[in-house]
């Protein structure tokens, strides 16, 4: 069985982000860049799955050079092939679909998988655009899933509850925090991976649908307030957060 | 607290390779997610995490840089040296248990053993399904060695040991003993098991110093063992001198790894505590330590990564090991105590690691060549004057 995992290059949630001169973008130096976590997930997923029934796991990116150290970590997962899908150019998540259902649909794996969302930009979209633009049934924000012969079940989490899907190979699937904690590279895969080459291809020029315009982060959050320590400080407390706080 | 990011002051990420990075990250979060939670309970109890065994063989920390048919990863230097300096983060114990591993028993079955011995052992090293110790110092011959007592002589077959090991560490908790003892006069290097008869190791307790590992007397009365067990291509005090050089190499990496974690600690806690209405981080005291603090780690940080090049190359000198050893270890340990000093009556709670890195330091310091006995090394070397006696 063929499994493809699709993953982005991030910047790590613990490190500050600043916008850059252009208004519209992050500054990148300083910034240390990971695997999308929930694309972890998904790269977790299948290698227990090549783990208990054999196959390929082949695992792609779209974007540029410094996209080879997310797809270099994947390797020393134990990945068997990586794949960057080379552009410098800004990213749209119409246009990232595009790129990747294209060289997808060359490489017909049986099951495609995605994080349910990238951290950068949180669109939620790339997965499910690929499923569609391919034509393949698909299931979205997925904490477990089995496959068994052509079919795969897969636990969804929905609001207040789960639901368990069916769908018929191939299929997409887009991970959420669940039962693939990932494992870490030993120090073994990771000379293994040194020798692995990172297949590079040129896919179409990006085609982007929608613009960034501007980019700016929350505003400073203010000093917190103490407003009493006993009992006799409720009714301030409850009437700030009423009055001012506007949240009761 | 937000996530550890590292300490990389003069970009010296750029001067090291993917995988370099990708090893050192790895350990990094290794650390965050199995040591840290549990070290402090440990070192409050004086015991050593033996779960983190299996977790550590796991990912390939027991001798790394040993070929691959061993069931090792085949790190160059500088890898192997980033993963001490993570651990180290950590707790300079769980470094001690991978340098004791790796440097100190792996290494020496390696370099001194037969084919037999080898196969018998190393890959069952690096899977932790057997740990190691190495027995050297004694009870009268620490900055010394050359003067042991620990005697071994041919008898049926055979050795018979006598003696006394002491300040071994994992030596209570050992399957195997990496022991140095005179046969003929000459220092060798001898494996003695777990449970041979007339060799106990039991462990020594009160200390305040790497709280978090095990250390231990290795005694061996009419100690018998086969013909086997001997390290044939050791040879002379310069067989174990040649361990602790590689030791030695590793400790100068981990002790970076205790001021990073020491400065990181030091720069977010100064950075919130107001005190005068503002925080201590706005003092010019308060910043000329930090300062020092981070420079100091970053001259360590350049002679770690070029004395690891050199390794790599086949040129790096013992000497220059010692230069490293002696340097790091030293500012790490003005390091944590600079951050204590920072952290003010915080400093010495276990809420927070510096009291703990400043303590684990003092044993650092000492094990491994003393910081006076690295003087004297690099001392003979310039001069060409040995001032030992
Ligand atoms: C926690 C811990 C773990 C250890 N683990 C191991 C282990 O696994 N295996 C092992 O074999 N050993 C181990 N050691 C022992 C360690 O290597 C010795 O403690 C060290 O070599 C110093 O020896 P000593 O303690 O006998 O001190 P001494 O040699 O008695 O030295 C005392 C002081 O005198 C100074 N001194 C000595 N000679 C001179 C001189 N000529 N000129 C100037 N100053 C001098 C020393 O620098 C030192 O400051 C460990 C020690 C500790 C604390
Ligand atoms: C074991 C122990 C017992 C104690 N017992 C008592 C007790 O019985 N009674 C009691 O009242 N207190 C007691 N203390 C508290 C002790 O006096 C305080 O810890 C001490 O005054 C320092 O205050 P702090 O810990 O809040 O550090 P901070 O005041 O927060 O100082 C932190 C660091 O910032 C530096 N700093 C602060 N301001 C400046 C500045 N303007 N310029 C430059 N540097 C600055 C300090 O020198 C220190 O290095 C005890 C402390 C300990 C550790």
């Amino acid at each position: 069985m063929k499994f493809a995992v699709c993953i982005n290059h991030v910047p790590d949630t613990a490190t500050k982000v600043h916008v850059g001169p252009d208004g519209k973008s992050i500054e990148k130096t300083g910034v240390n860049y990971v695997i999308s976590p929930y694309d972890e997930y998904a790269v977790e997923a299948a290698l227990r799955f090549k783990e208990k029934q054999s196959g390929e796991v082949i695992v792609l990116s779209w974007g540029g050079d410094a996209h080879k150290e997310s797809l270099r970590k994947a390797l020393a997962m134990g990945v068997d092939k990586a794949v960057l899908l080379k552009d410098d150019s800004t990213r749209d998540s119409f246009g990232v679909a595009r790129a990747l259902a294209d060289y997808l649909r060359e490489l017909a794996p049986d099951v495609i998988l995605f994080g349910k969302q990238s951290v950068d930009y949180d669109d939620s979209a790339v997965g499910i655009m690929v499923a569609e633009m391919l034509g393949l049934p698909s299931a979205a924000v997925v904490v477990s899933m089995e496959i068994t012969g052509g079919t795969a079940k897969a636990d969804r989490e929905i609001e207040g509850g789960h639901e368990v899907v069916e769908v018929q190979l191939p299929a997409v699937f887009t991970i959420q925090k669940g039962a693939y904690e990932p494992r870490y590279p030993s120090l073994k895969g990771i000379m293994a991976a040194k020798g692995k080459p990172i297949e590079e291809r040129q896919p179409a020029p990006m085609e982007a649908k929608v613009e960034t315009i501007t980019m700016v982060k929350p505003p400073a959050k203010q000093a917190g307030k103490i407003v009493g320590t006993d009992v006799g400080a409720v009714p301030e407390l409850v009437r700030l957060l009423h009055e001012e706080a506007k949240v009761i | 607290m937000s996530k550890y990011q590292g300490v990389d002051y003069y970009n010296l990420d750029d001067l090291l390779s993917e995988d370099e990075i990708l090893v050192r990250n790895t350990v990094r979060e290794f650390v965050d997610d199995n040591v840290l939670p549990v070290i402090e309970r440990h070192y409050e109890a004086g015991t050593f995490s033996m779960e983190l065994i299996p977790k550590m063989a796991g990912i390939g920390l027991f001798g790394p840089t040993l070929p691959q048919r061993y069931g090792c990863a085949e790190l160059n230097n500088v890898a192997y040296g980033l993963m001490m300096q993570e651990l180290e983060r950590g707790d300079s114990g769980v470094r001690s248990f991978a340098s004791v591993q790796s440097g100190l028993v792996m290494y020496p079955i390696f370099t001194f053993g037969t084919e037999q011995q080898k196969d018998q052992w190393l890959p069952k090293l690096a899977s932790g399904e057997k740990i190691g110790c190495f027995g050297l110092t004694e009870p009268d011959f620490g900055s010394n060695p050359g003067g042991m007592i620990t005697r071994a002589e041919r008898k049926d077959g055979g050795f018979v040991l006598n003696g006394a090991k002491m300040w071994i560490t994992n030596g209570t908790i050992a399957d195997v003993a990496v022991v140095w003892a005179k046969l003929e006069g000459e220092i060798r290097g001898f494996l003695v098991e777990k449970g041979t008869k007339g060799f106990s190791a039991p462990e020594m307790k009160g200390k305040h110093s790497l709280r978090a590992s095990v250390t231990s007397e290795l005694v061996f009365q009419d100690c018998v063992i086969p013909e086997t067990n001997l390290l044939p291509a050791s040879g002379g005090l310069k067989s174990p001198l040649m361990c602790l050089t590689q030791a030695r190499y590793g400790i100068a990496w981990g002790a970076l790894g205790s001021a990073m974690a020491c400065y990181d600690t030091a720069l977010s806690y100064a950075k919130s505590r107001i005190q005068f209405g503002k925080p201590i981080a706005g003092f010019q005291m308060t910043q000329e330590k930090l300062v020092h603090m981070l420079t100091e780690i970053t001259k360590g940080q350049l002679l770690c990564l070029q004395l690891g090049r050199l390794k790599d190359q086949g040129k790096a000198k013992f000497n220059q090991v010692s230069m490293a050893k002696r340097n790091n270890v030293y500012h790490a340990l003005e390091i944590a105590r600079m951050a204590r000093e920072i952290l003010g009556a915080n400093g010495i709670l276990n809420e927070y690691p510096v009291m703990r890195h400043a303590a684990n330091l003092e044993s650092v310091k000492t094990y491994e060549g003393t910081h006076e006995m690295h003087t004297l090394i690099i001392g003979e070397d310039i001069t060409g004057i040995g001032a030992f006696v």
